[in-house]
């Protein structure tokens, strides 16, 4: 290395590279350990001054047209391998690269160019699903928030945002609907006919739609609204803009709103909004007044004059109840929470929950109390780090092992949902724990036979562990209550 | 009677999908058409911040009129005159590109361009004598973007600079930009002796004058922008390729200049500067970009970006609804292919107003239109389109008037919105020339870089506080 560089200057005619392909192959070249330094550039006034700059300026007169190839190497073999490099690289065909599509990052990109009808589902983080819904508001579509931790102010300003859009947000919270015979997140899969929902209760809708293709009605939508859209805070935005909707819809025959609990107010305003509409609106939002959604389908089914029919149900091979046996109510669905609550609270008095019917019977975080018992396993406290009980059951599966340990007397009253987005097939885990908990165990069973899971096959699996199975939660709620009477006898 | 929500009762929708991918699969599973959005939590930005323009009221509404007024925006070259007369620029007083800064803060083609100034007014009598009077503040510095002006690079504007005079029949704006010198010792690039000098005091004495009167002698005027819009059809980008704009420039502005009453020689040696310039026409793309992004000033509500500019040390964004306020952070140093053996090490930090072009949805967003572009950070003609796809998420809207051909004919994406910059968490692409970190050199390279996250940081948290107060 003692020996000095070598040098190579040479102008070609006859030879074009635009500057930005030249200053790529004079970095291509002066990446070569043996070269010092390497001017690939056409003969520019500019370029030569450069070229001079490091010694490196060609003898005799150069022209703009010519290729200046000028650079200094370790020695003459570098120097001829880089210049033949030179060569190379000049007549190389570019790499034309693989093709790549560029994925939306954003609602508003995804829904650029989409095809109406379009609807945004969300799941993102609370945080964040305002920003994605506010695209789909802007570009005139309806959404569907499956999204929790979105605050209330928040679900207000977008449901009146979509209002003026003309669009509907469905939830935050919203994990059911049925959209023009599309199931979106925990649906069921019904036939369709004339009868549209509104729904503030996943698992309501769920049930109700479910009991009505039992009867062999089928529904035209289920627009899920969000569990807070009957409060005093939402005043029913998205519920009147579904209203209307449904109205309108050629398809929509009638509709039932379904429900937990609604702030008074606001179903006073809603009902007074339904009674203007021409299509004929029934509630089976639940009160204590109305605990019953199987009643409410019922109903309706005489509003259309079709015959009630025997829900369907597995009468099991109950273990005997024990003498004071107490009810535990283990549930994934909050308004089947509800309902089972509202329909047993007469007989059985004060049941604490952890969603509880008024708040001096709260649970807190022991759900392992004793006496009369509800526990709502999908509410959002307790599905925080995991996934909907619908999805997994292990805090369940837990719980009933627990009780069975405890040895209190008790009834155990489940709900088992069935359809998209639920347990594929539920009673596989349901089954074993049943035989080794070897509890008087009744099952609300809400799905169809069209269902991925198939309602006959999880009930008779369901019924050969023991267990009473009803298609009606109302139903089931009432044979727990019966059960736990035998055994006050 | 329309269809209740929008037809979404009478027939199946198509599905835009973002989070959790079970849904997705079982809509799959039944049929659907699902597209499932690539989210992510977005790149910056506090979360309330986010929303609380997301939620706000006007800047759907407000991000239409910026935009719009952008689009519609024309761009005529009416004259050219000394800046001295047009901007009323007084002794000792000189412009220079980016938000505002001091003699102490300025780069070493800043501090280059100044002092070259100084001297070419006569101002001082030598370098030193010049780096003398602006270190004691005798001169007085204001960015170009405070007076309808921009430039490249350092952007130096003296008084006796000729500026192209640009009107925008549209919105009734005027723009302005000094004369574009050419490639390698230029003082945009900092580069300050004799060759430099000498080739302004020609520029001033010949080129401005023939120039002048070849534009006041034209039947009507030079429609800048349909150039701009041609260019994008035949390889260039507007910012760092105009070879095919300056010669369409040369080409309408010919008959003109050989028809004024100037010695021969001296029409030859114009045309021959203007046709061995490829970046002539650059000075002529930014005020008409600046026409357009002026057009778009003071919309309340409105999140988009009028300005993207740097001075050689900070970058400096301004948004449409906060005015005239500057968001700036350190600019960060292009990556891309140097002259001679420059090298990385040679390179300042990102300089110019030039980035207006980026603002107005050419240069870097309509990469597609010029591949040959990547090629300066080793990329494929892909990675170009992938570019201009990318930037489509960041814009509000697509310019008819600038068709990008290889993106079938589809408008620029035009008019950077700060919200889809937090969100995706992807930064504008700027497309532009290197200058030498040391005074006096010149340029060195020509690259790509992005403006410093910390810009946006700083225009979202400004945007969403102004936002609260308005609501």
């Amino acid at each position: 290395m003692s020996d000095s560089p070598v040098r190579h200057v040479s102008l070609r005619s006859g030879v074009y590279a635009d500057s930005v392909r030249l200053m790529q192959v004079s970095r291509e070249i002066g990446d070569r350990p043996g070269v010092h330094t390497v001017v690939v550039a056409m003969a520019t006034p500019l370029n030569l001054e450069l070229a001079a700059g490091m010694g490196l300026a060609p003898d005799g007169e150069a022209k703009p047209d010519q290729l200046l190839i000028a650079l200094t190497a370790a020695d003459d073999a570098e120097l001829a391998a880089a210049v033949a490099a030179v060569d190379a690289a000049l007549t190389a065909r570019a790499d034309r690269g693989e093709a790549q599509t560029i994925p939306a990052r954003t609602i508003g990109a995804g829904l650029d160019g989409a095809d109406d009808p379009a609807l945004a589902i969300i799941s993102v983080p609370g945080p964040y699903a305002v920003a994605e819904a506010a695209d789909a508001i802007a570009a005139g579509r309806s959404v569907l928030i499956f999204s929790d931790g979105v605050p209330v102010e928040h679900e207000v300003a977008l449901k009146r945002a979509a209002h003026d859009a003309g669009v509907l947000v469905m939830g935050p919270d919203c994990g059911t609907a049925i959209v023009s015979g599309l199931a979106l997140g925990f649906a069921n899969v019904v036939r369709r006919g004339p009868v549209g929902l509104v729904a503030a209760s996943g698992t309501g809708a769920q049930q109700v739609s479910c009991l009505l293709d039992a009867a062999g009605v089928g529904v035209s939508h289920v627009l899920g609204v969000g569990g807070r859209d009957l409060s005093e805070a939402v005043g029913g935005l998205a519920t009147l803009d579904a209203l209307a909707a449904l109205d309108a819809d050629p398809a929509t025959e009638r509709v039932l709103l379904v429900s937990k609990p609604p702030a008074p107010a606001v179903a006073a305003r809603v009902q007074e909004v339904a009674a203007g509409l021409s299509v004929p609106v029934r509630s089976a939002a639940l009160s204590p007044e109305q605990p019953d959604l199987t009643a409410a389908v019922e109903a309706l089914l005489g509003d259309l004059g079709v015959a009630v029919p025997e829900w369907p149900s597995r009468p099991g091979t109950a273990a005997a109840v024990p003498a004071g046996a107490v009810l535990k109510g283990f549930y994934s669905g909050g308004t089947l929470a509800d309902e089972t609550m509202l329909i047993a609270a007469p007989a059985l008095g004060d049941i604490r929950s952890n969603t509880p019917l008024r708040p001096e019977l709260d649970l807190g975080t022991d759900l392992r109390a004793t006496g009369h018992v509800v526990v709502d396993f999908g509410d959002d406290a307790l599905t925080v780090g995991r996934a909907h009980p619908m999805i997994d059951p292990t805090l369940r599966l837990e719980a009933i092992a627990g009780l069975a340990e405890s040895g209190e007397p008790a009834v155990l009253l489940l709900d088992v949902v069935l359809g998209h987005g639920a347990d594929p097939d539920p009673a596989v885990a349901l089954v074993p724990a049943l035989r080794s908990a070897g509890l008087p165990t009744v099952v609300a069973l809400v799905g169809t036979e069209a269902d991925p899971q198939c309602w006959s096959r999880q009930a008779d699996a369901l019924a050969e562990a023991g267990a009473a199975v009803f298609a009606s939660n109302a139903a089931a709620t009432r044979h727990a209550l019966s059960l736990i009477g035998d055994g006050h006898e | 009677m329309s269809e209740p929500l929008g037809g979404l009762l009478s027939a199946p929708p198509s599905i835009v999908a973002a989070g959790v991918e079970v849904f997705s699969t079982a809509l799959r599973q039944q049929g659907a058409s699902v597209t499932d959005v690539d989210w992510r939590p977005p790149g910056f930005g506090n979360p309330d911040d986010l929303t609380q323009l997301a939620l706000d009221p006007r800047r759907a509404a407000a991000n239409r009129v910026a935009v719009e007024r952008v689009l519609a925006a024309g761009s005529l070259l009416v004259d050219v005159r000394p800046a001295r007369e047009v901007l009323d620029l007084p002794d000792r007083m000189l412009l220079h590109s980016g938000p505002p800064l001091t003699w102490e803060t300025a780069s070493g083609p800043m501090r280059g361009a100044l002092i070259g100034a100084c001297v070419f007014e006569g101002w001082a009598t030598d370098v030193a004598d010049a780096e003398r009077i602006l270190a004691a503040g005798e001169i007085t510095l204001d960015p170009c973007h405070h007076h309808r002006t921009v430039g490249p690079m350092a952007g130096v504007t003296s008084p006796s600079m000729w500026m192209w005079c640009l009107e925008d029949p549209a919105n009734g704006g005027q723009a302005w930009c000094n004369l574009n010198e050419g490639l390698g010792k230029v003082l945009r690039m900092g580069a300050y002796n004799d060759e430099v000098l000498t080739r302004l005091a020609w520029m001033r004495d010949v080129l401005g004058p023939v120039l002048q009167r070849a534009v006041r002698s034209r039947p009507e005027p030079l429609d800048v922008k349909a150039i701009l819009a041609q260019m994008l059809q035949m390889g260039d980008e507007g910012h760092n390729r105009n070879r095919a704009g300056s010669l369409m420039a040369l080409r309408e502005l010919s008959p003109s200049i050989v028809g004024v009453d100037a010695p021969a020689q001296d029409i030859a040696e114009v045309l021959r500067f203007i046709g061995g310039n490829e970046h002539f026409y650059l000075n002529l793309g930014m005020p008409t970009a600046k026409l357009a992004m002026d057009a778009a000033r003071d919309v309340p509500g409105s999140t988009m970006v009028t300005v993207l500019s740097r001075n050689g040390t900070e970058f400096g964004i301004q948004t449409a609804g906060t005015g005239d306020r500057w968001f700036t952070a350190p600019a960060n140093t292009p990556v891309g292919l140097y002259l001679g053996d420059y090298g990385p090490e040679d390179a300042n930090p990102d300089i110019g107003d030039s980035a207006i072009m980026e603002a107005y949805g050419v240069g870097g967003f309509s990469m597609a239109a010029a591949p040959a572009i990547v090629r300066f950070v080793g990329g494929t003609v892909p990675d170009a389109l992938a570019t201009t796809e990318r930037m489509y998420q960041l814009t509000l809207a697509e310019n008819p008037a600038m068709q990008i051909p290889i993106m079938g004919f589809r408008g620029s994406p035009t008019g950077i919105d700060v919200l889809q910059v937090a969100r995706t968490g992807w930064l504008p692409q700027i497309n532009t020339g290197m200058a030498g970190r040391v005074a006096g050199t010149g340029q060195v390279g020509a690259g790509l870089v992005q403006p410093p996250q910390a810009c946006f940081e700083q225009a979202l948290a400004a945007l969403a506080q102004e936002s609260r107060a308005a609501s």
